[in-house]
């Protein structure tokens, strides 16, 4: 950068007799781009590293340990990957975690695009207003706005109490908590703020010109959304996907609150493993084959959007 | 109205969804300050009678106002130096070109899709093997590496938002580097920073999983909140002290976006 | 439903936005196969009437007749009319057969026959062998060529095109003037085209609307436009112009004895009503109009005496400033470099004479 230039050729350091290979260093750093950037970047960079890299490291190395009481053996052993995949339980947990966390996204990711699509195309004025809206409850407190739902749900909660109130029902419903519907609705309702934003951004950077051009061409409304408006909002939808799908595969909060015994996901399981269970290396080694499903999965999801962005740039 | 063209012409199905939408957001969590108004123990309509106890009753909780305390200064370390590392990372990004700026930024971003779980026992591992103490500190290392990527992402929009020759003409008038970040880059970018600091005080304030696990003997307020709702008699105090928080939170992040996206011309994601 | 006897017929339509006016009132009949132009500066509403003629604006009052057919309550996608966008518009996520064949999803066409037409459409604007490749494999003119094609190939009764070379640079852009002129007479399709740039608009056109603040000040074709413009604002918009406020004196039949600024009195043809004896009018003068040399004759009246103040070399022609005495501004006259042989050999400060025939005046009313 230049400023930085001018810095370094400041004329007592011009006068300055300097040995060759320092001068050259120094003309080498600031004539380099990359190299300033990088000095900017990396006391971000290392901190993010060093904070993800050395735990995951040490998870990994730590799920071929065993657990002796309060201390572990080093010695390293497969047990524990073992145990993940013969014993049926944490199959079964791990897959209807997948299919709450699946249909929690589908659910987002179909209720927010029309609401993405009405801010997007159809409103003109405090656009602004609408957008902070439509994303602010995600920014305030999960624990909240799950526990909300264990007020909405709950034996004597709103719905129940608000039905008999009205003398629709004699007594509560008990199916509404501890199911993993609950799980799913209280997800969906948690992260419906977060899909949007993606959504959002990518339609709203679709040329108006190009809407006009399918018009013209002789598009009524709805062929001009499917052959026009969703092809290229794709990348925005898959990354909504990606971005739902992943964390709510590993959310334990929701499931201890509204999940009951049948909505209890992998992610409670793991959480036992450092607590009660008190097991860490069978917890790590559940929480590596949880993560490389999911890494998996989304690997696949990262795939498809390189694809559909070749497609569209 | 007739005055908008074809294609941005009024669909009111589309409306009645967006409202729906918004009730579908804002209702369920307006039920918590509802209920905290209620003078019984019992979550449930009718309301009877109203009162104020539960918010009076605050006042004089000391083991709450002890994990107020502590999150305010968890929250206020971990937003200042998150947003400290947003600044010189998204400075990086925006203003060099450097190769493998993709993965790079990817690893920073990390955190926003790993979920929190993972990154919760992954982090007490290390701090346990490291023959660290759980405490606060340890709570604010964890919100820093959420915090992070939020930063950036608040104040990438908001360096890409100005021109980088007004840095050149600072340069070419004769201001090195370190005074033109002070006179011309941080005074541009100082709605970002503002807002950075807004929303990542709100993350770490609000944050439960990472202080789950790598919280010591001093609770943050969602830890002791948490706590209490084993106990359903305390209910209604946990009512009260959410109602609270939501209101502050809805304030604080409201005022972050608005900074961050001011310019309604340009709609940028922040997230 | 009135019968139009023109192609187009544009009647009393007015375009509001709030409080502002966009387009006020214009009335525009436009015949079948017509290359007709609407050329303005930016703002005077020329790109909201195209949009209204294609659908995507609503007229706020007033109706536009399409082959005989009221257009107000027809959806834009039903309409007769196709377009070239200013940016082209062309989809990304489809390649250039995709794209053109884009508008004959509805014709039900077999695709052998599909096919057959693409292939003629990139044919037609030159670019065969082009439709697998995607539009960010393509350059501006390209694009130009392809939206051409996409519009064309369903065979509109109206094309419509908003600045489509506004884009392009200025060699590219004389190139695909010949050519769009050239595929209009080929096709002939009633194009109706909307430009800022006024050489465009001559060269291109068969008649020629020119608008300000959304009222169409003169329509006209290019010649007419250039040599009769209606008043000052035309004037001025459409080439370089000299001006001189001026008085009428006396009026004999067509002839009217003016006094203008600058140049003393003299005679002219008087056209107009705005022509009275005594009235405040303009008198006009192309620089090219103007002949420029050393000596004079004091006697004529139709020649003045001034001093070159400064020259322009523009390559082709070289332009000369002659200050006269009781005119504020210098008069600009234009010089063939051929011909003009003598222009070099002027000195600043000289002493020059200009003339020119008493047909070159254009009389306009005081705006």
């Amino acid at each position: 950068m230049s400023e930085s230039v001018t810095g370094a050729a400041s004329p007592a350091e011009q006068n300055r007799p300097e040995t060759g290979w320092r001068s050259r260093l120094r003309a080498f750093y600031h004539g380099s781009e990359a190299l300033q950037g990088y000095t900017l970047l990396s006391p971000t960079l290392l901190v993010m590293l060093f904070s993800m890299c050395a735990p995951f490291a040490l998870m990994v190395l730590m799920s071929f340990w065993t657990q002796i009481g309060y201390e572990f053996d080093t010695a390293a052993t497969l047990k524990n990957y073992d145990k993940v995949f013969s014993e049926p339980v944490y199959t079964k947990l791990l897959v209807r975690s997948l299919l709450i966390s699946a249909s929690c996204t589908f659910a987002t990711v179909i209720i927010s695009y029309p609401m993405a699509y009405y801010v997007a195309f159809h409103v003109h004025r405090r656009k602004m207003i609408w957008i902070i809206l439509m994303t602010l409850p995600f920014w305030t407190s999960y624990l909240l706005r799950i526990f909300t739902w264990k007020v909405i749900l709950g034996f004597n909660g709103v719905i129940n109490s608000g039905l008999i109130g009205m003398g629709l029902i004699d007594k509560p419903l008990e199916f509404l908590l501890y199911n993993p519907t609950a799980v799913v609705i209280t997800l969906t309702h948690a992260w419906a703020a977060f899909a949007i934003l993606p959504i959002y951004v990518s339609l709203e950077k679709i040329d108006r010109s190009l809407l006009e051009a399918a018009t013209d061409l002789g598009d009524g409304p709805m062929a001009r959304f499917l052959r026009v408006t969703l092809p290229l909002s794709l990348p925005g939808v898959i990354a909504a996907t990606v971005l739902i799908f992943v964390p709510t595969v590993g959310d334990y909060v929701t499931p201890a609150l509204v999940g009951g015994p049948d909505g209890v996901m992998l992610a409670n399981l793991i959480q036992a493993h450092f607590g009660i269970i008190n097991n860490w290396p069978g917890g790590s080694a559940l929480a590596i084959v949880m993560m490389g499903i999911v890494g998996l999965i989304a690997m696949t999801y990262i795939w498809l959007t390189r694809f559909a962005v070749r497609n569209i740039e | 109205m007739k005055n908008v063209s074809y294609i941005d012409r009024p669909n009111r199905p589309l409306f009645v969804y967006a409202v729906l939408f918004l009730a579908f957001l804002y209702v369920p969590v307006l039920f918590l300050p509802l209920f905290s108004f209620n003078d019984s123990q019992y979550i449930a309509f009718p309301i009877e009678n109203w009162t104020l106890r539960w918010y009076r009753d605050m006042a004089n909780n000391e083991p709450m106002l002890a994990a107020l305390m502590n999150s305010i200064r968890v929250g206020a370390v971990a937003s200042i130096l998150s947003t400290f590392l947003g600044i010189f990372g998204a400075k990086a990004v925006t203003r060099y070109r450097i190769p493998g700026q993709e993965p790079i930024i990817a690893v920073i971003m990390a955190p926003l899709v790993i979920p929190g779980i993972i990154l919760g026992v992954a982090l007490l591992i290390l701090i346990n093997r490291a023959g660290i103490t759980l405490s606060l500190y340890t709570v604010t290392l964890g919100h820093i590496l959420v915090c992070v990527p939020f930063a950036m992402a608040t104040l990438m929009t908001r360096f890409e938002g100005f021109d980088k020759s007004m840095e050149e003409a600072s340069a070419d008038l004769g201001e090195n580097a370190w005074w033109t970040f002070w006179r011309v880059t941080l005074p541009m970018v100082f709605p970002g920073v503002l807002a950075s600091l807004l929303l990542c005080f709100t993350i770490s304030f609000d944050e439960f999983i990472l202080a789950f696990f790598l919280g010591g003997t001093d609770p943050t307020l969602p830890l002791y909140m948490w706590g209490q709702l084993r106990f359903p008699q305390r209910l209604p105090n946990v009512l009260a002290m959410g109602a609270c928080i939501l209101l502050i939170s809805f304030f604080v992040v409201f005022f972050s976006q608005w900074l961050v996206r001011r310019d309604p011309d340009s709609p940028k994601s922040a997230g | 439903m009135t019968t139009k006897q023109s192609f187009i017929t544009i009647d009393g339509v007015s375009k509001h936005f709030g409080d502002v006016i966009a387009v006020d009132n214009v009335s525009i009949d436009i015949e079948q196969g017509e290359f007709f132009s609407l050329l303005g500066p930016s703002g005077c509403g020329k790109t909201t009437l195209l949009r209204m003629l294609a659908g995507f604006e609503s007229t706020t009052s007033g109706e536009i007749y399409l082959d005989g057919k009221a257009m107000s309550e027809i959806p834009p996608h039903q309409r007769p009319t196709n377009m070239v966008f200013q940016n082209y518009a062309i989809f990304p996520h489809l390649d250039v057969s995709g794209n053109i064949a884009y508008g004959l999803r509805k014709d039900k066409l077999g695709k052998v026959e599909q096919t057959r037409r693409v292939d003629e459409a990139l044919e037609m604007v030159k670019l065969p062998g082009y439709g697998k490749r995607r539009a960010h494999e393509l350059s501006g003119g390209q694009l130009q060529r392809i939206a051409l094609a996409r519009a064309l190939v369903k065979r509109p009764k109206v094309l419509l095109l908003d600045e489509p070379l506004g884009a392009l640079d200025k060699k590219l852009r004389e190139e695909m003037q010949l050519e769009l002129r050239a595929l209009q007479e080929s096709v002939g399709i009633t194009f109706i085209f909307v430009t800022h740039d006024q050489e465009e608009a001559l060269t291109l056109s068969d008649r020629v609307a020119v608008m300000a603040r959304g009222e169409v000040l003169q329509m006209a074709s290019p010649q007419q436009l250039y040599n009769r413009p209606f008043n000052v604002e035309v004037a001025d918009f459409i080439g370089q112009m000299n001006f001189f406020d001026a008085e009428v004196m006396d009026l004999q039949d067509d002839e009217a004895l003016l006094d203008v600024q600058g140049l003393g009195q003299l005679k002219a043809s008087a056209e107009g009503e705005f022509v009275q004896k005594g009235a405040s009018i303009v008198v006009a003068l192309r620089p090219e109009k103007l002949l420029l040399s050393e000596k004079g004759d004091a006697g004529d009246e139709n020649t003045v005496k001034g001093e070159l103040s400064t020259s322009a070399y523009l390559g082709s022609r070289s332009h000369f400033f002659v200050a006269v005495d009781g005119c504020e501004e210098p008069i600009e006259v234009a010089g063939q470099d051929a011909g003009f042989g003598a222009g070099e050999s002027l000195q600043r400060g000289g002493e020059v004479w200009l003339s020119w025939a008493r047909e070159s005046l254009v009389l306009l009313p005081v705006t």
